[in-house]
């Protein structure tokens, strides 16, 4: 036993030291035919546009596992401070958890220089951070915000690019979300206009996308006001039977009868919410 | 992070640390110290980003030293460094945990989290070091 392994102290962060013993296990599992389970992604339609007086942001909210559908309902757009929300696409737990942390950082930021949060901080801080971890961090996000120069939308690839854009789109139903926004986007939309084009491009997505599904979030975000609408539009309602196969009372003639009460008392209430967050 | 001003510090190879055999006094393996050796778990990396998070905030440092020794001139990163000293020197003995107050607000690192603070806790670990060996480690009697 390697005794003096523990001569330094540990440090936090990642540790690497299963990673040899999982690339054995991966070759011994596809050895015998299984597969290694697979991380959940949110294949996504993830949108933003910037309109007259400041910019809305939409997801869908389905989140696979492979070919199945993990999760009918989750939401994608993560707060990260009062005037800056995030949508993430990719690995759903690195966009949880990269969108948590730099709301952290944010909020500890913007305590120690006294004033609202601006959206390049946010913007920097994303970047470096995925930028250190070379791209395993699976994160695509589009990021947007109100700030003292406006509003700005910003889409942060996982390997750390950035770019600064008035409409943007991400995840693997972007392409027929900027379908719309290249044939419908023009400068300085009213809110209204700007909330339809975005419903739009979203349900672009979830049609034309296997990975995106379900329903679609928006986010409008303008100076001193965040509207957080979920569901905004439920796309992908659950079918309505149009017949009933119930037989009509009657049908069977009924010969006997005997009613047997049951004595039950109720010994203990509790109620315990869903959490649909 | 400044990173125009490190245009100055592009060099072709960097020096790659971390990896390679564990030397000891006598320029052989100690085994004593750091257990069988084996080729396949010294030579190469089980992780593409192993070698660059173990690094990771001594290359920022030294980024960071080397800017600011060209825009305010030799004194600024030595008296840095001179305080960093200091304050690495007011903790408790190795296999305690410390706090690191002093050296985190010295760095900044009390306004910001990171994964190092979330994932892996050094003080939620389940093994303590052997105190006598840490200590002596320490002192560099061993």
């Amino acid at each position: 036993m390697a005794t003096l392994s523990v001569c330094q102290t540990q440090l936090g962060g990642f540790s690497f030291e299963n990673c040899k013993r999982n690339a054995v296990l991966e070759t011994e599992v596809t050895k015998v035919g299984c597969r290694m389970p697979a991380a959940r992604k949110t294949g996504t339609t993830i949108v933003g546009v910037v309109f007259k007086d400041g910019l809305v942001l939409g997801a869908d909210t389905r989140a696979t596992e492979g070919m199945i559908v993990a999760d009918k309902n989750c939401s994608k757009i993560h707060y990260i401070s009062p005037n800056i929300y995030c949508c993430g696409a990719g690995t759903a737990a690195d966009t949880e958890m990269t969108t948590q942390i730099i709301s952290s950082n944010l909020e500890l930021h913007s305590l120690s220089t006294g004033r609202l949060p601006r959206v390049a901080t946010a913007n920097r801080m994303l970047k470096q951070m995925l930028f250190r971890y070379q791209g395993h961090i699976g994160a695509a996000l589009v990021l947007g915000g109100m700030d003292c120069n406006g509003p700005h939308l910003y889409s942060i690839y996982p390997h750390g690019s950035t770019d600064k854009l008035p409409y943007v789109t991400m995840g693997s139903g972007s392409l027929a979300a900027m379908a719309v926004f290249e044939d419908r986007y023009k400068q300085d939309m009213e809110e209204e206009d700007a909330k339809r084009l975005v419903r739009d491009a979203i349900a672009a997505g979830i049609f034309n996308d296997l990975g995106s599904g379900s329903n679609i979030d928006l986010c409008v975000i303008t100076k001193g006001r965040v509207d957080y609408l979920r569901p905004h539009d439920m796309a992908n309602k659950k079918g309505v039977r149009t017949g009933s196969y119930k037989y009509k009372r009657g049908t069977t003639g009924v010969l006997t009868k005997t009613v047997t009460k049951l004595d039950l008392e109720v010994v203990e209430e509790t109620i315990q919410t869903m959490d649909t967050s | 992070m400044n990173t125009r001003g490190l245009r100055s510090q592009l060099k072709d190879s960097v020096p790659v640390t971390g990896m390679g055999p564990q030397v000891g006094a006598y320029g052989v393996q100690d085994t004593l110290r750091s257990g069988f050796s084996s080729v396949k778990n010294e030579l190469l990396p089980s992780h593409v980003l192993e070698l660059s998070e173990k690094n990771f905030q001594l290359n920022q440092d030294k980024m960071n030293f080397s800017t600011l020794r060209n825009i305010q001139g030799l004194h600024a990163p030595l008296k840095l460094q001179m305080e960093y000293r200091a304050a690495r020197q007011i903790q408790r003995l190795p296999f305690l945990q410390s706090s690191h107050l002093a050296l985190d607000t010295l760095k900044g690192n009390d306004e910001s989290i990171s994964f190092e603070d979330i994932l892996n806790d050094p003080a939620q670990s389940e093994m303590m070091g052997e105190p006598h060996i840490m200590v002596e480690y320490k002192l560099g009697m061993m």
